[in-house]
């Protein structure tokens, strides 16, 4: 349906047209969304626990995790709000080098990410690993700051922003499924901008 | 807590019914959509227009009427200078126009009469919206939870829904309105003329018979990151604190 009258428009430069999911426009800053106050989380007090079902595996503190290889990213991220922001760069930790580091077979096909703030989210497992995902503790070379998630972050760049859970401290395997925060409230299970499932009931 | 998974219409048309000016910067519009839904205060529903070209552009806006209530979804707009859907709205659009809408949307920043209260409110601009759809909510259910909402303006003819506000204040029926203007003199005795703080925080509280059973906070990043930090130096917890961002 044309709207009358609607005819210029943000269009999206030319040459980035193949990089913009559909119903997405470009965003030149960052804009932050959360459903809660912003933790403040010290990084004396973060640790990240790897959990299969309630049964924790391993867990990191700071200077531990830091330990762990670092690896840079730089990809397009694209929030379900609509902004589409190109070239952002972090480093973190994959999640393939959590998974190794933890000397874990991945025990299910699923996982739910945990945050500080209770917020849960959840990635099937072929989603986190052969570098897909990591776990960003940097962003354009400094400490991600605490609106943007800060000091860690979950980075899925490919799903949809709110899969990349702020205020990251764990991550667990689940035998199903199971829908996290916002997959609860009308957010769709997958989260794939390229087929635009931003709600429940989108295809 | 009564979050139930939203049920959601697909993209639809809703023609425009009426328009109405709030503020020098925000317009109400009312829709009517071809096919009705039943919504929660606090939603939004997402807009989307399309170009003859076919380019189309989507933006969220809150719902500021009532659920229940019979009339039109008003979304009051705020125009943004650099914006590509909301100047649409204030230059473009008019009466019997259609635009395509999809909703209800968000199923967390939602108080439905009966997860009770007290309730704490707290708006900057058009972040009011959403919280305008509660109070308005608790009206027309004539519900006696207690509510209190600290509405942040920058001066007092950007105060939107100011009459209709000032007057369910008037009514001293449990709802309280609190105006604070950051641009000017505050223009009611018990209003004030700064930016949200942790004391004017307390002093709302002070307003409820209880501490607040939920909070809500709506507006910029700034707004929310100030307001809810205030909120938690005033001893709120932060689970209780829901807040709802535009993102810049």
């Amino acid at each position: 349906m044309v709207t009358r009258g609607f005819l210029s428009g943000r269009r999206p430069p030319t040459d980035g047209d193949a990089r913009i999911p559909p119903g997405q426009y470009l965003e030149q800053g960052f804009p932050v969304l959360s459903a809660g106050p912003t933790p403040r989380v010290r990084t004396e007090d973060w640790s990240f626990t790897l959990k299969h079902g309630p049964r924790p595996i391993k867990k990191w503190n700071w200077a531990e995790f830091n330990a762990l290889p670092l690896t840079k990213m730089t990809r397009d991220i694209h929030c379900v709000t609509a902004w589409t922001k190109f070239d952002t760069p972090w480093q973190g930790v994959l999640v393939d080098d959590i998974l190794a580091d933890a000397g874990l077979e991945p025990p299910t096909d699923f996982t739910l990410a945990h945050a500080f703030d209770g917020y849960t989210t959840n990635v099937p497992l072929k989603d986190l690993t052969a570098g897909k995902a990591m776990v960003a503790l940097l962003y354009e070379g400094k400490p991600i700051t605490p609106d943007h998630g800060g000091p860690a972050r979950l980075l899925v760049p490919h799903l949809y922003f709110w899969k990349s859970a702020k205020w990251l401290n764990g991550l667990q395997f689940t035998t199903r499924d199971e829908p996290g925060f916002w997959e609860l409230r009308g957010y769709h299970i997958y989260g794939d901008p390229w087929r635009e499932q931003r709600y429940t009931d989108d295809p | 807590m009564s979050e139930a998974l939203a049920v959601q219409s697909p993209w639809q048309t809703a023609g425009i019914v009426r328009i109405e000016k709030r503020t020098p910067r925000v317009t109400s519009f009312f829709f009517r959509p071809s096919r009705p839904f039943a919504y929660r205060a606090g939603q939004h529903v997402d807009v989307r227009l399309t170009a003859p070209d076919g380019y189309q552009a989507r933006r969220s806006y809150s719902i500021a009427s009532a659920p229940g209530t019979d009339g039109a979804i008003e979304l009051a707009i705020e125009k943004l200078d650099d914006g590509e859907v909301s100047p649409f709205f204030h230059e473009v659009a008019a009466v019997g126009d259609e635009v395509e809408l999809r909703g209800p949307l968000g199923g967390h920043f939602v108080w439905p009469d009966d997860d009770g209260g007290p309730l704490l409110l707290v708006g900057g601009g058009s972040g009011v919206v959403p919280l305008m759809s509660m109070v308005r909510h608790r009206a027309a259910r004539k519900s006696t939870v207690p509510v209190v909402l600290v509405f942040s303006a920058r001066v007092w003819d950007e105060v939107i829904f100011r009459d209709e506000l000032i007057g369910l204040d008037d009514r001293e029926d449990g709802f309280g309105l609190v105006l604070t203007l950051t641009r000017e003199a505050a223009r009611r005795p018990a209003d004030y003329s700064r930016r949200v703080d942790v004391a004017m925080m307390v002093q709302a509280m002070a307003r409820l018979p209880e501490p607040p059973r939920i909070a809500f906070v709506c507006g910029s990043n700034a707004f929310v990151s100030a307001a809810a930090q205030a909120l938690i130096d005033a001893g709120v917890a932060a689970e209780i604190i829901r807040t709802e961002r535009y993102g810049v």
